[in-house]
């Protein structure tokens, strides 16, 4: 059978198994649309929130960075992991002991506050939305080019599958459809990571191989990966050439902006118990660190992989280099993609791949002949190209492509999932329509949901310039807004409404106005984005660290001279913070 | 806040402050601000800051939460507060 046929069998077959379940699990309370009757085994809700965290950007774009920023890609891996020990230690135990359905509504009600409601709904829709539009952009590009359509009919099909599985089962849809997205991405990720590992070093392991000797070499991957990329004039791949610094601020903005993340936090709100959040919590970071630690072995086997394909002899030798005719296909099949694009600028037709911007090196290889770097590569290829490279059976490539796409669905439903409970439950029931029936309040957030789900089409497949810019927004609001107030809510009974909603507001407008002033966005920078420029050296990814420290002083200092939060206030926070007794909070 | 409860809280406290200090030393201590220093010592084909940085800081987080739902699980049942008891 041809690959796209392939494709078409582990596409469509994935689908139906969604669309199966959404029927088999249809919400029909309000309480199964937000939280999924909050029944949710501890295990299962952890792999349901491996798949939402997981979104396009983990399986298809991040090895790729790693394998290009090398041991700056450390700050995703950590970024992205190390929230959840925060989340397991800090925040899900007490926010399922609070007991109701959404973020913005828990932190209404420990400050007291309509105002600080609907802040904290605002920072939730800008968050999602940011963050659903990148993920719609992930379906369709996995359609174009393993289904060979146009990117438009992959979106309207894509947004069909989650229009209805999130807007018929709600919550309750989409944990059990995330269980099973989770499956898919996980099987399709590591089969061809292993397959690698084993034909590269002959340990099968990615996380051991990462480490192994080279097959036929003796020489150790990274060692042998440092001296390759050295030799072309690129940085050491063990090394950055970020500032201390930075890495410390971005890591933290990635960890303290993911424990912020609406989508993330309300997983928690499915589980029975308390000790069920905290247990979830480690059970999602379990599944989540199958991916996360094979994929800097990816990273490095496929930068080693690329560069030995192109620098087939001695760096500078006249036969050094890949003569561009003899290519292997799989470099073919992307040039039709234009994701990866040859130019021969000294007409010798080989290919040579080097850093340019290097100039000691460029003059170098100027006495080589060369002229320039002849070869670019989008870093988004080298996961889905991954199994073409290894030359796998084509079962495995379509099962990649069914993969890249539960990846982003997942995701994408999470986050319809709480724009439309900000929309139905924090908007409309908790403020300006608090009589509605709870029919009228279910069937508000199925059309909240239908809407999102156009609005992030639209931005899927009309992605305004600055949607890559936006990623340091999302992670940046979340860091310096929502986590701050409710870690304060949880472990301090002195902060109070103004000082709440005055540290929410500084998080919210230094972050934002340090991202915009450096990257524009809307229009052009104000200042240069340059690390000379930056801020004590950090750039406006990590700038959300800074956010959320501020956030917390402002907010001590607001509530020191206002008056302390009332007594049913100091009650309820001593209620959330013992385990037994769930759901009395509610009666507060 | 009766005794009890306070004793509990307090209980807890000092186990996340022991637990988040240990994911800040392996994170941000050997992954990134003693990263050259550990580098320079390589075991099994890794530089030690390095693996820490893209491998193990990850290993020890998913340890740390499951030492600390047993630990807590202790806890509750110590002071009586586990939900179904």
């Amino acid at each position: 059978m041809d690959l796209t046929t392939l494709t078409y069998i582990a596409v469509g077959l994935s689908f139906a198994l969604y669309i199966g379940i959404a029927i088999w699990a249809k919400a029909s309370t309000t309480g199964e649309f937000y939280v999924a009757g909050k029944g949710v085994n501890p295990v299962v809700n952890g792999m349901a929130t491996a798949a939402d965290w997981m979104s396009a950007a983990s399986f298809i774009s991040m090895a790729g960075l790693i394998a290009f920023l090398g041991y700056g890609g450390s700050v995703y891996l950590m970024g992205w992991t190390g929230g959840y020990c925060l989340l397991a230690m800090l925040l899900a135990p007490y926010l399922r002991k609070y007991g109701k359905f959404t973020v913005p509504e828990f932190i209404g009600d420990r400050y007291y506050s309509k105002a600080a409601r609907i802040v904290a709904v605002i920072c939730l829709i800008f968050i999602s939305f940011t963050y659903v539009a990148g993920q719609m952009r992930g379906v369709g590009i996995v359609f174009s080019r393993f289904l060979e359509v146009e990117i438009l009919t992959g979106l309207i099909v894509g947004m069909g599958i989650v229009f209805i599985y999130a807007v018929l089962g709600g919550m309750k849809g989409i944990t059990y459809t995330q269980v099973a997205q989770y499956c898919v991405l996980i099987v399709a990720y590591t089969i061809p990571a292993i397959f690698i590992a084993f034909q590269l070093t002959g340990n099968p392991l990615p996380q051991l191989a990462f480490g192994s000797t080279v097959n036929g070499t003796g020489e150790f991957m990274l060692d042998r990966l440092n001296q390759v990329v050295t030799e072309l004039g690129f940085l050491e791949y063990t090394t950055t050439s970020k500032s201390t610094i930075d890495i410390f601020a971005i890591t933290l903005a990635l960890m303290v902006g993911t424990a912020g993340l609406p989508h993330v936090i309300v997983r928690f709100f499915t589980v029975p118990k308390v000790r069920d959040a905290r247990s979830s919590a480690g059970w999602a970071l379990v599944f989540i660190a199958l991916l996360y630690t094979t994929a800097p072995a990816v990273g490095a086997m496929a930068r080693l992989n690329l560069t030995e394909t192109i620098q087939t002899g001695e760096v500078g030798a006249e036969d050094g280099n890949l003569v561009f005719e003899e290519r292997p296909d799989w470099m073919k099949r992307w040039e039709a993609t234009g994701l990866l694009k040859f130019e021969d600028k000294n007409g010798d037709g080989r290919i040579q791949y080097y850093n340019d911007a290097n100039a000691e090196f460029a003059a170098k290889a100027a006495e080589f002949g060369w002229q320039g770097n002849e070869l670019s590569v989008d870093r988004d290829i080298m996961v889905l190209a991954n199994p073409e490279i290894a030359q796998l059976p084509n079962w495995v490539i379509a099962l990649v492509a069914a993969g890249g796409i539960a990846a982003a669905l997942s995701t994408a439903a999470g986050l319809l999932l709480v724009i439309s409970s900000g929309v139905s439950h924090d908007i409309l029931k908790g403020t300006f329509t608090p009589n509605m029936t709870e029919g009228q309040e279910l069937m508000a957030g199925r059309i909240a949901a239908a809407v999102a789900i156009l609005i992030a089409g639209y931005l899927g497949y009309n992605p305004p310039g600055f949607v890559a810019q936006v990623v340091a927004f999302a992670f940046g609001l979340a860091a310096s807004s929502l986590f701050p107030v409710i870690i304060m809510g949880i472990f301090s009974k002195k902060v109070n409404r103004e000082g709440a909603i005055a540290g929410m507001l500084t998080g919210l407008v230094f972050t934002m106005g340090y991202i915009l002033a450096y990257k524009g966005v809307f229009f052009d920078p104000i200042i240069a984005n340059t690390p000379e420029n930056w801020l004590f050296g950090i750039s406006p990814e990590g700038i959300g660290a800074v956010g959320m420290v501020l956030n917390f002083i402002v907010a001590f200092a607001v509530s020191k001279v206002t008056a302390e939060p009332p007594e049913h206030i100091q009650v309820m926070i001593e209620d959330i913070r013992v385990p037994k007794g769930a759901g009395s909070a509610v009666d507060h | 806040m009766d005794e009890q409860s306070a004793a509990y809280w307090k209980r807890n406290v000092k186990l996340v402050s022991v637990l988040i200090a240990i994911w800040f030393i392996v994170s941000y201590g050997f992954g990134i601000l003693f990263v050259d220093a550990l580098n320079s010592i390589e075991i099994a084909g890794f530089q030690l800051g390095f693996w820490f940085a893209q491998q193990g800081s990850i290993y020890v987080f998913v340890a740390l939460i499951f030492v600390y739902v047993a630990k807590m699980n202790k806890l509750d049942r110590e002071f009586g507060v586990r939900e179904d008891d």
